[in-house]
């Protein structure tokens, strides 16, 4: 597997979002259908499309396979129905837990992914201090999961996914078990890797103000079985500053995806 | 007379000796016997928990010292001690009050244990040459039950049918009276050392194959599809993924098997009585002369080898992974 896979993504350049517009899809979901064994159905005919350099979240009730979707995308789960096309092996996958190694300090996770690809050894630690510096741990290098904060594991997690450098990001509600203080801090710092790396972003969230601010298309599905209801695009330029959240336009948009919400519920 | 079996390893053994407890028990230090959850805490505390990085933050340190408030020199001292004095008393009551001249043989008083058994110079250095015996089948075959239960934990961990035909044959292992082994044994293999770590090596076998296993088991689902996502190679996941994780209740396992290990080869010393003593050739010989004093003495020998491999486990178990595995406590 190539690590520097860069399929389709005008990755760090300027307007790649504009770019993107017309080349190929990151990530693409066309009358997907998902049931499990014991006969639940999750998700159907759902199609859905992220282009290189967007960020889109999702946003749903309880249980309408919004993380199916994304276990679909990395291939954890296979679709029972349609046809799910991935342009790039070299997806991020950021889970709801920070799932640390507990055993090994910051930086041996956070190089652990870039050692199950066999990246070389100089180029690796080059890369696991870059990515430390981003997420904002340097001097914790050597410190163990256990010795740090909810927040400060889920920055490490980050990490370890922006070591291999992926054109696909995939959260799975990376930010749901924080408080509101860091929840927020976590999502401009996430802002500021999109802008500088650009990647392509599927997120997973139940909060509607997390996924107005980070998004630049925000998709509502529909209880079980889920699929999309509303597909909604977020007009704010990047980077978008912590007011953002306080001013009216954000409100607004903000209260016509609940509404969608709650016509659903 | 029945052989008397220490008392200190017993305890330790007993979770684990059951064929059904296959979870490692958390609360091993609150079951055993206080006197030796009393050491294994002392053990911990002097060799402190080696902290590699040197930079723990504040709140590791905060919490570290936090368990150990409840810990303080009284309830690790003055406690076990008090037990110690209540046991010393009811030995005195029940060797001097209940039991007649010609019945003390039994169990004579604690200060004639102590002078024959251990303050006589012949019957020490006899008492000394067979300990070394007995660790020594300990010790090979609590080490050879290490290598086959973790291969056998391993095997088990990687299909499904493997765990399905051999997990029934390891409680069985578990479960055969040793006492009819024996004679097949002692044909194989004779009547000394070979047979006698065999006995301890059986004795020994279960709690390592049920524990590893479940600590191979045991392994967060997130962490293992995080693996997947790579498409790591079985190898690598149970290296770098399983084999680490499981290590705290290996570790619970690899104490709770030398206990056993301890019991395994006074129980091998009874049956194969061919070559040097050991502690429980000598048991049996004890028994047979009614020379209670020495037995007896030799009884608290064999406990505080017991105790001693308890404290080492413990105490190695947190120089490897004490560092980043903080067992819950009350």
């Amino acid at each position: 597997m190539t690590i520097t896979d860069t399929t389709g993504v005008a990755a760090g350049t300027g307007d790649a979002a504009a770019a993107g517009a017309n080349a190929a899809p990151a990530l693409r979901f066309a009358g997907v259908r998902k049931q499990f064994r014991d006969g639940t159905v999750a998700l159907v005919d759902t199609d859905l499309t992220v282009r290189p350099g967007e960020f889109v979240s999702v946003v749903g009730p309880s249980g309408c396979g919004k993380s199916t979707l994304l276990r679909i995308a990395s291939g954890l789960d296979d679709a029972t129905g349609g046809t799910v096309d991935v342009a790039s092996r070299n997806v991020g996958y950021v889970f709801q837990d920070a799932t640390l190694l507990p055993w090994r300090n910051v930086a041996a996770n956070v190089g652990l992914l870039a050692e199950l690809e066999h990246m070389d050894k100089a180029e690796r630690s080059r890369r696991i201090g870059e990515a430390i510096g981003l997420v904002g741990l340097t001097g914790f290098e050597k410190h163990l999961p256990h010795e740090l904060s909810g927040g400060m594991r889920m920055r490490a997690s980050l990490a370890r996914s922006l070591v291999l450098d992926p054109s696909i990001f995939l959260f799975d509600e990376p930010f749901g078990a924080l408080d509101e203080i860091t929840r927020e801090r976590l999502n401009d710092e996430l802002l500021r890797m999109f802008v500088l790396r650009r990647f392509a972003a599927l997120f997973i969230t139940h909060s509607v103000a997390e996924a107005v601010f980070l998004s630049t298309r925000v998709v509502v599905m529909s209880g079980r079985p889920g699929r999309v209801k509303a597909d909604l695009a977020v007009p704010f330029d990047y980077p978008r500053s912590p007011e953002l959240r306080y001013r009216p336009e954000f409100a607004a948009l903000c209260g016509e995806i609940s509404g969608h919400l709650r016509s659903e519920a | 007379m029945s052989a008397p079996v220490p008392a200190a390893t017993d305890t330790t053994g007993t979770d684990s000796s059951r064929p059904d407890a296959t979870r490692p028990d958390s609360s091993q230090d609150g079951a055993a016997g206080p006197a030796s959850a009393a050491a294994v805490a002392a053990a911990s505390r002097g060799a402190g928990a080696p902290d590699a990085s040197g930079s723990a933050t504040r709140s590791g340190r905060a919490r570290r010292s936090r368990s150990g408030s409840g810990n303080g020199p009284i309830s690790l001292v003055v406690l076990p001690a008090a037990v110690f004095g209540l046991f010393i008393g009811l030995w005195y009551a029940v060797s001097e009050g209940m039991l007649n001249q010609q019945q003390r043989f039994m169990l004579p008083p604690p200060h004639e244990v102590v002078r024959i058994g251990f303050l006589d110079g012949k019957n020490f250095s006899s008492m000394m040459s067979a300990l070394k015996l007995t660790s020594e089948v300990t010790f090979a075959g609590l080490a050879i039950a290490i290598v086959i239960g973790v291969l056998v934990a391993v095997a088990m961990s990687q299909a499904r049918w493997i765990e399905n035909s051999l997990y029934p044959w390891a409680v069985v292992v578990q479960t055969v009276p040793i006492l009819a082994l024996t004679p097949v044994l002692s044909f194989f293999f004779g009547f000394a050392l070979t047979s006698r770590i065999i006995v301890c090596v059986i004795i020994a076998f279960f709690p390592i194959v049920s524990n590893t296993l479940f600590g191979l088991q045991s392994v967060d689902r997130g962490m293992h599809e995080l693996f997947t996502l790579h498409h790591t190679g079985r190898l690598t996941r149970l290296w770098k993924l399983q084999i680490p994780a499981a290590l705290p209740s290996m570790f619970t396992g690899f104490r709770n098997a030398a206990g056993l290990a301890v019991i395994g080869a006074i129980v091998g010393e009874f049956a194969f009585k061919q070559g040097d003593p050991g502690l429980g050739t000598n048991m049996s010989v004890f028994t047979s002369r009614l020379e209670g004093e020495r037995l007896w003495a030799t009884t608290l020998t064999a406990s505080l080898l017991g105790i001693a491999v308890f404290v080492f486990f413990g105490w190695l178990a947190r120089r490897v992974v004490g560092r980043w595995y903080q067992p819950k406590r009350g």
